[in-house]
């Protein structure tokens, strides 16, 4: 039903990107190196009028899907979006972006004094400490980052 | 238990250690005073690696090895090493662990200990990371409030300098976090703990932040001073603004209460004046003192029968 009020149309194949929370399409979209070069359509909803949440954007992208990687982004800025992977206009399989006890070489430290930024061989390890806001804890450097840190 | 673990941070140290660690360094120092030596460790290695200027800590890790009977092994100068030739620590670590029982480490990044503890199954020392941990002192320091005030709870700790690159400050502020205390913080606003430290802290209600020394001279029963690290500054137009911000002196002195101590993990330069060395109330030197029977019960703990 909510389906019909949505102003984007239907796709074939791909993965739809929903709840995720107003004014995030753009960085989501960044997450996902979504520019201007892109050979696939790409469909944004911003500010769509939703019964869960009043408003919230949506991403549908054409014959493509996402990692584990991307998905693990995604959650740290949208936590309670959902993914719907589309298989000829039919929801082949659907599930909610979990965002992983512990994030591993998906982003760097923002202390440049930590040890993860130099050639040492470690990818950097992120703990969350808070899910609403986001914070995560350096597991090296003990240094604590917000959401803003991590997609500036 | 402490067997054959590392202390990366003071979380790795729980208080039953603590305590226990303690008695121990209360039981070292008079073997110090009455034999010189406790041979309980003769056929133990340790390695130092230091990539950072040091002179307390390292002398007192090392002769606390030494106090124990075991031998020492060393980098000298890590300009003169391997890591000048761009040798990754993660290898160094893996070498050292390879000839030695334990490996202390100090290092200018944040995060090197852990990622030594990572690359050895051997006990990994944290004795500095850049302005991270210093595990090690902070136990010294809590030995030293218990031996020259009788226990730590309790008690009025006042921290002056640099809150925001003193490592040691760090790791002390949580550990007090355990204690029946009050915490007051001076320091200038651009050296302020930093807020990553207060998340770690299970609660802030025993610490409070003043400007001014003089609110809270008179109710303190440690005063923790540090000195403003200009190593750290990567800005020294900031260094300049704040060096000499916090001066210790006789007079200073004169508004404590007559039962109470001043402790500095030292190097000082300008932040405690020479007048206040005779004075009862310093116990830094006595501090620095502590520092080899406090690490001789450590290192007994994690690598002792």
């Amino acid at each position: 039903m909510e389906e019909k009020t949505l102003k984007i149309s239907k796709i074939k194949d791909g993965t739809v990107i929903d709840h995720i929370p107003s004014g995030k399409a753009l960085r989501v979209l960044s997450i996902l190196g979504i520019r201007d070069d892109v050979d696939y359509t790409v469909s944004v909803g911003m500010h769509v009028p939703s019964s869960k949440m009043e408003y919230k954007d949506v991403i549908k992208i054409e014959n493509r899907s996402l990692d584990k990687n991307e998905l693990d982004m995604i959650s740290l800025t949208a936590p309670n979006a959902t993914i719907s992977i589309i298989k000829n206009y039919e929801i082949s399989e659907k599930f909610k972006v979990e965002l992983p006890p512990k994030l591993i070489g998906i982003i760097k430290c923002k202390n440049q004094n930590c040890i993860t930024n130099t050639r040492e061989p470690v990818k950097p390890e992120f703990e969350i400490v808070s899910r609403h806001p986001l914070v995560l804890r350096c597991v090296y450097c003990q240094r604590t980052m917000n959401e803003r840190d991590v997609f500036e | 238990m402490l067997k054959n673990k590392s202390v990366v941070s003071i979380d790795d140290v729980q208080n039953d250690d603590l305590f226990e660690i303690f008695d121990l360094s209360e039981s070292m120092l008079k073997t110090i005073e009455s034999k010189g030596n406790a041979p309980l460790l003769t056929n133990k290695i340790m390695a130092t690696l230091f990539y950072e200027p040091s002179t307390r800590t390292r002398l007192s890790f090392e002769s606390a090895m030494h106090r124990l009977g075991g031998s020492v092994i060393t980098v000298s100068d890590t300009k003169t090493s391997s890591a000048a030739k761009g040798e990754t620590l993660a290898d160094t670590v893996r070498m050292a662990s390879s000839y030695s029982d334990i490996i202390v480490i100090r290092h200018p990044l944040e995060g090197a200990a852990r990622l030594a503890s990572r690359f050895t199954s051997k006990p990994i020392i944290n004795a500095g990371d850049g302005s991270g941990q210093h595990p090690t002192q902070t136990i010294l320091d809590l030995f030293t409030i218990k031996k020259e005030l009788g226990s730590i709870d309790g008690k009025v700790i006042t921290m002056v300098g640099d809150l925001r690159y003193g490592r040691t400050i760090h790791s002390l502020i949580i550990a007090l976090s355990r204690f029946d205390v009050k915490v007051n913080l001076v320091s200038p606003e651009i050296l302020r703990l930093p807020e990553y430290v207060y998340s770690m802290l299970p609660d802030r209600n025993y610490v409070k932040e003043y400007n001014d020394l003089e609110e809270v001279i008179g109710e303190t029963d440690v005063l923790y001073v540090t000195r403003i690290q200009k190593e750290r500054f990567s800005d020294q137009n900031e260094y300049q603004s704040v060096i000499g911000s916090y001066s210790i002196n006789s007079e200073t002195v004169e508004k404590m209460k007559k039962k109470s101590v001043i402790m500095h993990p030292l190097p000082r330069v300008d932040e405690i004046s020479p007048d206040v060395d005779n004075m009862p109330q310093a116990a830094y030197f006595r501090q620095a003192y502590y520092g080899v029977p406090v690490r001789m019960a450590l290192i007994y703990k994690i690598l002792g029968d």
